[in-house]
């Protein structure tokens, strides 16, 4: 065996022993570097007779060009073995909670009002908002209710020492679009109102909605239709909608709108009473005298307001069957939304 | 409203189910509240009469009774009732039979004596909620009869909520008026004969309030049995409408203002001294009640008197003095028209009511009294017999609500309707309601009784065609507008943006009540007069809030009551401030943080919330704005807050808000452990923005240079960087506090802060000299301002 076969024998099982790239380096080193077996070898060659010469070049390199091959062979198998094992290393459990700051969310009351205001700036509405103290001219006698009007009764009102109150409806902010500008106007009025009750359904604060359209040519049928599609869009459902006759000191004629019950489909549930129906808004046509303390000409335009629950109409829309939850602010129960 | 559907049917029978009827009304406005079986079913009960009643020999409180049931032989019944005695007629559920809650009698022992059946309580037959004893039957009542027939049990109540404007269906009459209206099936009327005086007795009537009462009619009854009983058809109609029977006399009083509308009143006639008189209350006059309450009546107040007294609050209430009792032997009827504000008037002031001022208050028939007086009569001779006199009434027309007469114009009718309504159902509709009409060239000359009340315009007219027409034969109809665009500004967020930036750090919208307990607020802010609230809902809620605080403090206790350890909360509503005679009413926008950094997780090292996590949150607020700069922060006076961690808010010169930890005190005595930051902001003031304006961007490398220097720990980090700012000049593009060091190494009063300034030229590279020279002139300008030591 020439000198020349010990190495390349030495180097193969140098290569083939080699575990990391590192050792393996060292190899390509020891054989083929600068000051490697195979490059001193070939630097000896000039001591050599120069007949032998060509021939004894063209062996090393034969050997080196081989051992070459066999370190990128093993260079390969070797960097593949140390991207799994880093793979293995690395390897993480998945499922664990992503890193974060918990999101929180509008009150449900808010999402609401949301959504009513964007159905109606889309239809070309306004939207309003005014004191909570009102004085009575706004909160009542501009709404035809007169001092000792039986309605006044129908609404439990807290008042203040001064004879202001605490709006008892959203009607007060209607009463000052008017008295600003003159129709065509097309507002709703979105915002807390005020009355003394406290049960499972009444709160002694809630939120209501009110829209108001004053124009030359306003109609009934106007209100039915604006109405009906409102509460269609709002629900996204088809249901079924009836208005019956009502009566409101600052509307006439008056309506109470019923929408068929979307708990059961208007089979008769708990959330309906067994009715099939559910009472979502109350509206009706301006009444003249509310027009004519505005300074409006009742002869020449007129008008449709309506008014409906905020807190109900989220109540229904998420499936809330406790009115005071709103405004418990229990986190567990707001965080649902 | 409440009544029977066989009562109602007395008055007017459309032929339709009581449940289409029922729909009917409710579509036309008397809307209907309920609708449920007069009674829950039971059977083999029958009329029976006590025989004999014996002591039970091994129960006290237990009788045996025989009891004639019209069968073959008396029946032997084991009774516990107070109320046996023998003689009376009471219903007996026999063997077998089923009662409600399907209770079913079988004859049984009852301390070793047997028992074939039961002697039955009206609670026992599901008849009212609570009762005492037997339920006794009249003794007209026939034996063996099947007792569920008796009373005419198959009946139903119907309940009808009359809004205020109807007065005029407060009253079977006057609802059958509507459902004839409304079914064109005729009222059936009740014909009442004119009572012929068999006394000459009258009790002379003068009216000084005649502006109050226009009308008054009166009648003497002598010799009457008021102790007699009151008929049970008479108790069972009353019942039905949810009226206490009491004694004939105040029942059949009751039963004609439920007939008819018309409140009456009875006078014990040998409680009164001369003629009536209706005027108003003297000074220092005062009257019992009939509720018990004694009143000082003020001079305003309209009394119905004798010539000595006030016997009664003008159709309100009368006096007990002047009452009708068992002893009763000769009465005085009242049957008169009020005017609606006056009683309502009355009513407001001495904050009392009665089913007769209801009435009244909402406007009775001023041509129903002579009626109601006749009918009233007839039956009180029926029942308690006597001898009537003859009717006095004293009247000034001019005085009572007059006829109304309407122009009714047909275009008008279809412009606020957005419908044509035929002619010819106009016309119709107008006469079934009871209104003569006349056609003219435009329309209609409508002629309104005066019972109807809420009629006065023509627009009361287009309603009640509308609401007899149906709405829903009304079309649907949107209305075409003119297409606007409207304003939407950069320079306005809207609260739905900072709605947003808010939840998506991590806080969660509340809203609370705004009004709060004033022992609480006070706790927050104690130098500050809250708007006391006249009638509280509770206690709890007596003033309104002049801030969130109270509200988000609240429910942070709420939630630490509930296991929530931690809070991100905020509101926006109106503040309410006294501002000398204004209120101030501004939307504040504010929050609270307590608890942990973030919510509890593997791989975040916790930590509670401090002045700076608050602070950041603010700022990334503030920087919606676009002019995040315009903010500043300046010590805050607040005694709500720490003084130390606690900063007002300013936006250029106005100050805005405040913001900081609670201060201990409040924690230590509302027993919160750990700090409370909270916030309030201004909202108006927050939301106006700048449109932002792109600058280039410059193309030559920034540098940046750190430097440590010690200061005196008084020495806030705002003035160190404004320094900084001013001496380094335009090339300053950013100047960043990094890091703040105060312990170990460092002279107790002193701290070190670490910053770094980025240094960048528009339009050129700098070269080192020139950083060089802007760091020199910023170290020595801090060490000459701040006595600044530059750290090694």
């Amino acid at each position: 065996m020439t000198q020349l076969d010990e190495i390349l024998k030495q180097a193969e099982q140098h290569i083939r022993e080699a575990q990391d790239l590192k050792s393996l380096d060292q190899y390509r080193v020891l054989y083929l570097g600068k000051k490697g077996q195979l490059t001193d070898y070939l630097k000896n060659l000039g001591q050599l007779p120069p007949e032998e010469r060509p021939l004894a070049g063209q062996q090393v390199n034969t050997i080196k060009q081989k051992v070459q091959g066999l370190i990128e062979q093993r260079e390969t198998v070797l960097q593949a073995a140390q991207v799994s094992a880093q793979l293995a290393a690395e390897t993480i459990d998945i499922t664990l909670p992503g890193r974060r700051q918990e999101f929180g969310s509008s009150h449900p009351v808010t999402k609401t009002r949301e959504r009513l205001a964007a159905l109606f700036t889309e239809m070309g509405f306004g939207v309003m908002d005014g004191p909570e103290i009102e004085d009575d001219y706004h909160n009542f006698a501009a709404l035809n209710i007169p001092d000792l009007h039986p309605a006044r009764a129908m609404q439990d009102t807290f008042y203040f020492a001064d004879k202001t109150v605490l709006r008892t409806h959203m009607s007060p902010v209607q009463i000052r679009a008017m008295e600003q500008s003159q129709p065509p106007l097309r507002i709703i009025a979105m915002g807390r109102v005020y009355r003394r009750d406290f049960d499972i359904t009444h709160t002694p604060m809630f939120h209501q909605i009110e829209g108001l359209m004053i124009d030359e040519n306003v109609s009934f049928a106007d209100l039915k239709g604006i109405l009906i599609t409102f509460l269609q869009a709002f629900f996204e459902a088809k249901v079924p909608i009836r208005f019956r006759a009502s009566y409101f000191p600052f509307t006439e004629p008056s309506a109470e709108v019923d929408m068929g019950c979307i708990s059961c489909n208007s089979k008769g549930c708990r959330i309906c009473k067994n009715t099939g129906w559910l009472e979502v808004l109350g509206c009706g046509m301006v009444h003249p005298n509310v027009l004519q303390m505005a300074g409006i000409d009742s002869e020449r335009y007129t008008g449709w307001a309506f008014g409906a629950g905020i807190d109900r109409l989220t109540m229904l829309r998420y499936g809330i069957s406790d009115l005071r939850s709103l405004f418990e602010n229990d986190l567990r129960f707001l965080k649902q939304f | 409203m409440k009544f029977s559907e066989s009562w109602l049917r007395e008055w007017v029978n459309p032929k339709m189910t009581r449940e289409n009827l029922c729909e009917k009304l409710t579509l036309s406005g008397l809307e209907i509240e309920s609708l449920a079986p007069v009674s829950d079913v039971f059977t083999g009960v029958v009329v029976g009469q006590v025989l004999r009643v014996e002591a039970h020999p091994e129960a006290d409180r237990l009788h045996i009774c025989e009891v004639n049931v019209a069968a073959s032989k008396p029946l032997t019944i084991v009774c516990g009732a107070t109320n046996v005695k023998p003689g009376m007629k009471v219903p007996v559920a026999l063997e077998k039979a089923v009662l409600p809650h399907q209770v079913t009698i079988t004859a049984s022992k009852v301390r070793n004596v047997m028992s074939y059946g039961m002697l039955c309580s009206a609670r026992d037959l599901g008849l009212a909620e609570e009762s005492e004893g037997l339920f006794e039957l009249p003794s007209n009542a026939p034996l063996g009869k099947d007792v569920w027939e008796y009373l005419n049990l198959s009946d139903y109540l119907i309940e009808v909520s009359i809004t205020p404007n109807r007065g005029d269906c407060l009253s079977l009459m006057g609802i059958a008026k509507e459902v004839s209206a409304l079914t064109e099936s005729p009222v059936i009327t009740h014909k009442t004969p004119e009572i012929i005086a068999v006394i000459q007795d009258v009790l002379p009537v003068t009216l000084h309030s005649k502006e109050d009462c226009p009308r008054y009619v009166g009648r003497v009854i002598r010799d009457v049995k008021a102790d007699a009983s009151s008929p049970m058809w008479l108790r069972e109609h009353l019942r039905r409408s949810g009226v206490r029977s009491i004694s004939p006399v105040v029942d059949v009083t009751n039963y004609i203002m439920l007939e008819l509308g018309q409140p009456m009143h009875a006078f014990d006639l040998d409680q009164l001294q001369g003629g009536i008189t209706v005027r108003k209350a003297n000074a220092g006059e005062s009257l019992k009640l009939l509720d018990g309450s004694e009143k000082k009546l003020t001079q305003d107040t309209v009394v119905i008197a004798d010539q000595a007294k006030p016997l009664a609050i003008a159709g309100i209430m009368g006096g007990v003095d002047s009452s009708v009792t068992l002893l009763t032997k000769n009465i005085f009827l009242e049957s008169a028209f009020f005017q609606p504000a006056s009683i309502a008037k009355m009513g407001r002031h001495y904050n009392l009511g009665s089913e007769s001022s209801y009435r009244f208050e909402r406007g009775v028939d001023p041509d129903l009294q002579r009626l109601a007086i006749e009918r009233a009569t007839q039956l009180l001779l029926d029942i308690v017999g006597g001898k009537p006199g003859p009717v006095t009434e004293v009247i000034h027309k001019d005085l009572l609500p007059q006829t109304v007469t309407i122009e009714l114009r047909a275009a008008r009718i279809s412009k606020i309707l957005g419908y044509e309504v035929p002619a010819q159902t106009v016309t119709d509709i107008l006469q079934r309601l009871g209104f003569t009409c006349e056609k003219n060239t435009t329309g209609w000359i409508v002629t309104v009784p005066p019972r109807r009340f809420d009629i006065a315009r023509e627009i009361d007219l287009i309603e009640e065609v509308a609401r007899l027409y149906g709405y829903e034969k009304i079309p649907c109809h949107i209305p075409a507008a003119t297409l606007s665009m409207t304003a939407h500004t950069e320079n306005l967020l809207s609260s739905t943006e900072i709605r947003r930036v808010l939840c998506d750090m991590g806080y969660q919208e509340v809203i609370t009540y705004s009004f709060v307990e004033k022992k609480f607020q006070e706790r927050f802010f104690p130098d500050m007069k809250a708007i006391e609230v006249v009638n509280p809902m509770t206690a709890e809620m007596d003033v309104m809030r002049v801030s969130l605080w109270p509200g988000l403090v609240n429910t942070l206790l709420y939630n630490l009551n509930r296991q929530q350890t931690r809070a991100r909360l905020f509101e926006i509503g109106l503040h309410f401030i006294q501002e000398g005679e204004k209120i101030s009413q501004d939307t504040c926008l504010s929050g609270l943080l307590y608890g942990s950094v973030a919510n509890e997780q593997w791989g975040l090292q916790q930590r509670p919330v401090d002045f700076f996590d608050l602070k950041g949150d603010l700022q990334n607020l503030f920087k919606l704005t676009h002019a995040a700069a315009e903010f500043s922060f300046r010590p805050s006076s607040s005694h709500a807050l720490h003084p130390g961690q606690s900063a007002d808010v300013y936006r250029g010169n106005e100050r805005v808000g405040m913001f900081g930890a609670l201060h201990p005190a409040i924690l230590q005595a509302l027993k919160i452990e750990g700090g409370v930051y909270v916030f309030e902001l201004h909202l108006d003031p927050l939301l106006k923005a700048l449109t932002p304006q792109a600058t280039g961007l410059s193309k030559f490398p920034e540098i940046r240079r750190d430097i440590a220097i010690l200061v005196d720990q008084a020495i806030s980090a705002a003035a160190l960087q404004a320094e900084v700012r001013q001496i380094a000049g335009e090339w300053l593009k950013v100047v960043e506090i990094f890091d703040v060091y105060q312990g170990k190494g460092i002279a107790p009063g002193q701290k070190s802060i670490a910053i770094s300034l980025t240094l960048q030229h528009s339009s050129r590279t700098l070269v080192d000299e020139e950083v060089a020279n802007v760091m020199e002139r910023v170290i020595n300008g801090l060490k000459g301002k701040f006595n600044a030591e530059l750290r090694g």
